[in-house]
């Protein structure tokens, strides 16, 4: 009884319930977007194009923007780079994994170089871990970042349930889909900005770490216990927003960071699966 | 007109010719066969014809009625290893140039999905996981995919690869029936002697060229050399 009236007493506060909001809500679109890019092997361009945008922010600092507006340089230097590594799908030379780790690292590294040599901050690794991690940011959330979540998650299903055919068509089998008259390329890009806006928001709400952490874990959780496309993806989106929720409130109550918190509900969740799979002999 | 005619075609990868002067048309109904030793561009070839790589030089030209309208039964990628998908959705997922712009299937793309999934004996296996599928039968839903594609031209990329020779026989088969009732095939093949058991026509990819038929072919010297040395090749392998 005593943990829900704690729970009753926290919700009073408004920063609480836009946390819950926003994480259940970011939860959903990462993982709908976490089963394709996961089967198209790009499981790591969460955590590759989070770094982008931590590069894009460093520059966008050199530039004299600071966190208000920085995000008409962040936003698109981060979408070129989604659209340049998802478009070229299956017939590149140098493969997704390479070019994302590529990126990832050229970026982390380019943004901490131009934020010590420009920083005016006294506390450059308190801000570059806060970036990263978004240590507490789901928790200072304002209502107009609320309102944005809401808008962005509603387009993102809408997109995933107008295109839901044919993104299965071009993850399953790229060149078949291409053969046979689909414009591949459309999708890939559409996919890419999609994946690059959330990402982006994504980020500053609740740190890359999380956002990884969102992409990959619910699919692959999903993978262990079911064997279509569809039931996987609405799967991965119930799991997702389990956890996403658990983890909030466990964090709340024990007073734990929320990101990590989140994403070892995530790992639990995905070892739960994993057993719970081989048990029933689908694993 | 010919379905596909190429002229003088020059195939490569980012600009470098492998090979040029290609030249064969295929028409409806003709079962072409192209062979050649591996690495020597039939899979290029492939992709040329299939609009996935822009030709080098040269024309290809396509009859208007299968442009944009070509079946394919690709080889197997990296990722459809352990891709979760049911049978009825990869075969559904066939019907998408028929549905255009429109987000859903309709019930007529359906019935065309579960004609084909009867036809080649995998719609008890509907729901079924398709990485769990043996062999055989991950190439018939695949073929089926196709067929929901066109009922024109399919184009085979080594669709017997890391089959048992049983399944073999009955995957040359069934596509034998499916040229019989009309579908025109083109298949990429190092079995020789599978194309010359099957084939109406050959295309001789390599260090030298051949187009003609199945006749003419036997009696080529490329022809001979090519069946004699294969030959020699399986033999020595058993």
């Amino acid at each position: 009884m005593e943990i829900f009236n704690k729970l009753a007493y926290y919700m009073q506060f408004p920063f609480v319930r836009y946390a819950l909001i926003v994480g259940v809500l970011i939860s959903v679109c990462a993982s709908l977007l976490g089963v394709t890019l996961v089967l198209k092997r790009f499981s790591y361009i969460g955590d590759g194009l989070s770094h982008v945008a931590f590069g894009a922010m460093s520059i966008a600092g050199v530039f004299g923007l600071t966190n208000d507006n920085n995000m008409v340089v962040i936003l698109p230097i981060t979408v070129v780079c989604a659209v340049f590594l998802l478009r070229a799908g299956q017939n590149r030379k140098i493969k997704g994994d390479a070019m994302i780790a590529m990126i990832s690292v050229g970026a982390l590294a380019l943004g901490y170089l131009l934020m010590n040599l420009f920083t005016t901050s006294s506390n450059l690794s308190g801000d570059v871990c806060s970036t990263l991690f978004g240590s507490t940011s789901i928790l200072t959330l304002k209502k107009g970042e609320v309102y944005l979540s809401v808008v962005l998650s509603i387009l993102v299903v809408i997109f995933f349930v107008v295109f839901y055919n044919k993104i299965f068509a071009v993850t399953f089998d790229e060149n078949f889909a291409k053969a046979t008259g689909t414009k591949v390329n459309v999708y890939n890009t559409l996919i890419a900005v999609v994946t690059a806006v959330i990402i982006v928001l994504a980020m500053n709400l609740v740190g890359s770490l999380l956002i990884s952490a969102l992409i990959i874990f619910p699919t692959l959780s999903a993978m262990r216990l079911f064997k279509s496309f569809k039931s996987v993806t609405i799967c991965s989106v119930i799991i997702s927003v389990f956890c996403a929720l658990t983890g909030i409130l466990i964090s709340i109550l024990a007073g734990t960071p929320v990101g990590s918190t989140i994403v070892a509900v995530d790992a639990f969740a995905f070892f739960a699966c994993l057993i719970a799979g081989k048990v029933g002999g689908r694993g | 007109m010919p379905y596909i005619t190429a002229n003088n075609l020059s195939i490569g990868y980012d600009g470098k010719e492998i090979i040029e002067n290609i030249n064969f048309t295929v028409n409806k109904g003709d079962y072409l066969y192209i062979v050649g030793e591996n690495g020597t561009g039939k899979s290029t070839l492939m992709k040329t014809l299939l609009g996935l790589i822009p030709a080098i030089g040269g024309k290809m030209e396509f009859s208007p009625e299968v442009k944009n309208e070509i079946g394919y039964l690709p080889q197997q990628t990296e990722v459809q290893k352990d891709f979760p998908a049911s049978v009825e959705e990869i075969v559904l997922s066939g019907c998408q140039r028929r549905m255009g712009f429109l987000p859903f299937y309709t019930k007529a793309e359906k019935a065309i999905a579960y004609e084909n999934m009867d036809y080649l004996h995998v719609l008890e296996l509907k729901n079924k996981c398709y990485r769990e599928l043996s062999g055989g039968q991950q190439q018939r839903v695949l073929l089926a995919r196709a067929l929901c594609a066109t009922k024109k031209i399919l184009l085979l990329d080594e669709p017997v690869t890391g089959l048992d020779p049983k399944v073999t026989i009955e995957m040359y088969e069934l596509i034998k029936r499916l040229n019989d009732e009309g579908i025109t095939i083109i298949m990429i093949s190092h079995d020789v002697k599978a194309a010359v058991k099957y084939a109406d026509h050959i295309l001789h990819i390599g260090s030298k060229l051949f187009f003609g038929t199945k006749d003419e072919y036997l009696n080529s010297k490329v022809g001979k050399n090519f069946l004699a040395m294969e030959g020699d090749e399986q033999d020595g392998n058993i």
